[in-house]
């Protein structure tokens, strides 16, 4: 067993603004034409004299190549799927972004196009959009769907916007004021919830992760508007009681709702809308694999059975004749999520993905990437300090959820210490303490692009890390040292009296 | 023959079984054994494929080919315009250790792009004159929608004021954001000549129970608001907050909002360095003033400073993250997770590579061109450009005494996309479209589609 040797670039890199000086300029913009100028005579007439800007905005003076080698140094101190060796970070799926993703989505037909063009003239945009969501529709055991939100989150608000204004069509809104949501769950989702006008029903899991069935019959009743869950969870078990759920929340009435951040176990294997879910939204930059970009952009589509239908925001796209059409025929619709149709690049690249992989490839992608999960869980076992609570038994699916508990007592070392020692091997730490249900969590997801080999180097690393928490822990708790920074003080950072959130706060704060 | 897809390492057969073996089970389907038969899907999805790069590459290609060539840049804006985005921008975003890395919730591993977007954040701050700018929201439309959530918050009233020319896309998605919190929105008058907003009726419509009066500037009809400091006040008067929404490439040359008096300021920070993309990804710009009642009731992420603690070096960390959904769940301040962080980063490119003076140059060339489009087509007899007797920057109104359609699908046919109908928004302005000319259409591009324009007039 051997742990590579890493250490990442540090560039002690200024701020743009602490670079370059008067007069540069990183690039030169065309001047109107002598025409076009004679024609206007002064610009500065151009604009109500109360309304002319007359200092300028203090950007910085750089000349091209040094806001160049600024960027790159900086992305130079970052780590990325394609560019690190490993990337476990539990329900972010963090899988290879394919560059043929990137080359198509590059293309000037898709990148120079507005969204108010005439419909005849982005019949190609319109068919990858409409084809795409064919494809979602049959993946998810779905009617219908749009494809307008731009994230997880922003699917998640839309669709409690859907079960809010099918309760408000049937005049039980102001009764139907609940959404039940597992205390295993994203805070995404009760602050989705939330945002559509509902109180948060929150309801513990039982101890074999899955939902108490007996706390859920507690919580529902007339009040109940729907319930939103990830499955497999965020445990990355499966809950088999699924049906029952589905049933318990519709006898009252209620909607279910599914968050598909962990979709990335079950294609073509099950599908949402068979576990009898009425809404889902799909993580495209998870289960998709189009590229997180240090936060974002993602896109979160959401899909519903044909009896929501007619509250999906608008336009929707439909074919007519080979012809492909936007429509807002939708009578009874939220509206619009959005400014334009939603993350429309990221949806090609979603686009190119499925294509590349096939029915067939998807279904496969979902099976390697739970082997990877289920031999990751296999030989963590075996760590010492490391334990798997939740019926360690059981296979799991997209991920697994480790605890260090064990370790923090016998040594001192916490979760965090690991992922900071991982983070000095050159390896991207799992994510570490959620869910909030399991102490001292370490949640891994390997996806199914990860090789063997660094599966392997994945588990040597957490190895060597628990060999020397039992053996010099002194050694483990000054992790990280090999990256670009060492360990910060976030307190100050969120001081009222230090909190810096701009360089001019910077100027002001070194006067002082 | 079956062989290893390029993108499954572990699909190979020694490989899959040497797994399974270790981990005791004699097929994957073993590691599905937990779902309940009755809920498999036992069909094949129906998505097409696999198919090899070569062969997507190829039909992807062959599919947005579909997509007509224009001769120009379309002649449309509206919230999305046609800029340039300098190769610098895509060089730097197409980095890996940018693109294919997550939120930094490990700031030791992630100062890149911690920095990168404190200083989109910073060059934000400069470019609208706020103090503090938030890491992104989706696009202008949503961050209007999380402002006019905050302010209810902060003054726990609930009626925004809106211009009656507002954009109607960003009218719509401001409705479906407040409705559940239970706000109203109410439109005041702009004057029809002009433009300008009617300061006797904002004056009537604020009350006790005014949250907030927002603003765009330019207007979505692209004239330039002239009562930008009175309307602030008119708000502030009522302990309303002061939202301004901005085109942040007019402020080359146009006053920012913070000189002006705004609490909040929002917009569309597409053009600066991302591209079009038939409207997404786009850049919900989002800034507001230093006060710690506010900060700590902002929407989205926000990077800060903060030093390393060994050497008491620079660094940089998401911060205040008490006020997010993964700490606060329900009672955080907003659901947003991902935002445009990547397009964020482009922002910050963007506005280095230009600097102070390029973005005054940019802004000259953009309302020069826009003056010369509204002289050469105002001039043909038949058409009235603006519509609106006012000052603008790069958009403008163009009222026809033909049917607009009947314009439009000449230009197209000649390979332009003409200005945008206002038909169904704005009925009672006629046949009147909206136009948005920037330094992509050069004169050449410009006479020739007046030459159009008077072609069908005449016929």
């Amino acid at each position: 067993m051997s742990t590579r040797k890493f250490h990442q670039a540090d560039w002690d890199e200024p701020l743009i603004f602490e670079i370059g000086s008067k007069g540069r300029t990183g690039f030169a913009v065309p001047q109107p034409e002598p025409e076009v100028m004679d024609t206007v005579e002064d610009v500065e007439q151009l604009v109500p004299l109360d309304l002319l800007r007359k200092s300028s905005p203090d950007l910085p003076e750089v000349s091209e190549i040094q806001v160049l080698r600024h960027y790159i140094h900086l992305s130079q101190m970052n780590y990325g799927v394609n560019s690190g060796i490993i990337y476990p970070l539990g329900s972010c799926t963090m899988k290879y972004n394919p560059i043929i993703n990137e080359v198509l989505a590059s293309n000037s037909k898709i990148t120079e196009v507005h969204p108010c063009q005439d419909p005849s003239t982005v019949q190609g945009i319109l068919e990858i959009l409409y084809e795409f969501k064919q494809m979602y529709l049959n993946i998810t055991g779905m009617d219908d769907a749009t494809l307008q939100p731009a994230a997880g989150a922003h699917g998640e608000w839309t669709g409690n916007m859907l079960i809010r204004a099918y309760f408000e069509d049937r005049s039980e809104l102001a009764q139907r004021t609940e959404i039940i949501i597992p205390d295993s769950a994203h805070g995404t989702n009760p602050a989705s919830a939330a945002m559509a006008g509902f109180k948060i029903i929150e309801v513990p899991s039982g101890s074999d992760g899955c939902v108490n069935l007996d706390a859920l019959k507690a919580a529902v009743n007339s009040h109940t508007a729907g319930l939103m869950l990830t499955n497999p969870n965020t445990l990355g078990i499966f809950d088999h009681q699924i049906a029952q759920i589905s049933r318990i929340i519709h006898d009252v009435g209620g909607l279910m709702y599914y968050d598909g951040a962990n979709l990335n176990a079950i294609l073509g294997k099950c599908r949402p809308g068979d576990m009898g879910f009425d809404i889902v939204h799909v993580n495209l930059h998870k289960t998709f694999s189009t590229p997180h970009g240090g936060g974002g952009p993602g896109s979160g589509p959401v899909g519903c059975k044909a009896f929501l239908a007619k509250y999906l925001p608008i336009p929707d796209i439909e074919k007519h004749g080979g012809m492909y059409t936007l429509t807002s025929n939708r009578t009874k619709s939220i509206g619009k999520v959005h400014g334009w149709m939603g993350n429309i690049n990221v949806i090609l690249k979603a686009y190119v993905f499925s294509l590349s992989l096939g029915g067939a490839g998807l279904k496969e992608a979902s099976e390697i990437a739970v082997l990877n999960t289920n031999y990751i869980q296999k030989n963590l076992l075996n760590i010492k300090g490391l334990t798997l609570p939740f019926t360690p038994e059981k296979p799991r699916k997209h991920e697994v959820v480790f605890s260090a508990t064990k370790m923090n007592e016998d040594t001192s070392v916490r979760a965090l210490n690991i992922a900071k020692n991982l983070l000095d091997r050159g390896i991207h730490a799992p994510t570490i303490y959620f869910p909030h249900i399991v102490q001292e969590a370490l949640m891994i997801e390997p996806t199914e692009s990860e090789p063997l080999e660094s599966i392997d180097e994945f588990i040597d690393a957490i190895k060597a890390t628990s060999d020397l928490a039992y053996t010099k822990p002194e050694e483990v708790l000054k992790a990280p040292i090999n990256t670009a920074v060492g360990k910060l003080d976030e307190a100050k950072a969120a001081h009222p009296k230090t909190i810096c959130l701009s360089w001019k706060r910077l100027c002001q704060l070194a006067n002082e | 023959m079956s062989r290893a897809h390029p993108y499954l390492p572990n699909s190979v057969p020694e490989i899959k079984q040497k797994m399974m073996d270790a981990i005791g089970v004699k097929s994957i389907e073993d590691l599905y054994a937990d779902i309940p038969d009755s809920l498999r899907f036992k069909g094949e999805l129906k998505v097409p494929g696999p198919y090899t790069e070569q062969e997507v590459r190829k039909l992807v290609a062959g599919t947005l080919d579909k997509n007509s060539s224009l001769k120009c840049p379309p002649f449309l804006g509206g919230g999305v315009w046609p800029h340039y985005v300098p190769s610098v921008v895509d060089e730097v975003v197409r980095r890996a250790e940018f693109l294919t890395s997550y939120t930094p919730y490990q700031p030791e591993i992630s100062q890149g792009i911690l920095q990168a977007i404190f200083e989109y954040q910073s060059l934000i701050c400069e470019l609208v004159e706020m103090a503090v700018a938030n890491a992104s929201m989706y696009d202008w439309a949503s961050a209007l929608g999380e402002a006019a959530l905050l302010s209810a918050r902060l003054n726990k009233k609930t009626k925004i004021l809106v211009p009656n020319y507002i954009s109607p896309d960003r009218l719509a998605v401001l409705k479906t954001y407040i409705t559940p919190a239970g706000m109203k929105i109410e439109k005041f008058n702009q004057n029809k000549f002009t433009g300008m907003s009617d300061l006797e009726d904002l004056k009537a419509k604020v009350d006790d129970q005014t949250t907030a009066i927002y603003i765009e500037n330019p207007s979505y009809l692209g004239f330039i608001e002239e009562n930008v400091q009175a309307i602030g006040e008119i708000a502030h008067e009522k302990s309303a907050l002061y939202i301004v929404g901005v085109d942040p490439i007019s402020l080359g040359l146009i006053k920012a909002p913070g000189s002006y008096g705004a609490d909040i300021v929002v917009g569309e920070g597409q053009p600066l360095g991302n591209h079009m993309n038939f409207g997404g990804p786009l850049l919900g710009i989002f800034a507001c003033n230093h006060d710690n009642a506010i900060i700590r009731q902002m929407p989205g992420r926000i990077i800060g400073i903060t030093e390393t603690l060994a050497e008491q070096r620079r660094a940089f960390v998401m911060t205040l993250q008490t006020r997010e959904q993964h700490i606060r769940r329900e009672k955080a301040t907003s659901n947003i997770c991902s935002n445009e962080a990547l397009c964020s980063v482009a922002g910050a490119v963007y506005l280095s590579l230009l600097g102070p003076q390029g973005m005054r140059d940019l802004a000259e060339t953009i309302t020069s061109r826009a003056h010369y489009t509204m002289r050469r087509i105002g001039n043909l007899p038949g058409v009235k450009a603006p519509a609106f007797t006012s000052y603008h920057f790069k958009e403008f109104t163009v009222q026809f005494e033909k049917p607009i359609e009947q314009i439009n699908s000449k230009l197209r046919a000649d390979g332009y996309q003409g200005g945008l109908s206002l038909k169904r928004s704005f009925p009672e302005l006629g046949e009147c479209t909206l136009w948005c000319v920037t330094e992509m259409h050069s004169k050449r591009d410009i006479d020739r589609v007046a030459l159009i324009i008077q072609e069908v007039l005449e016929e």
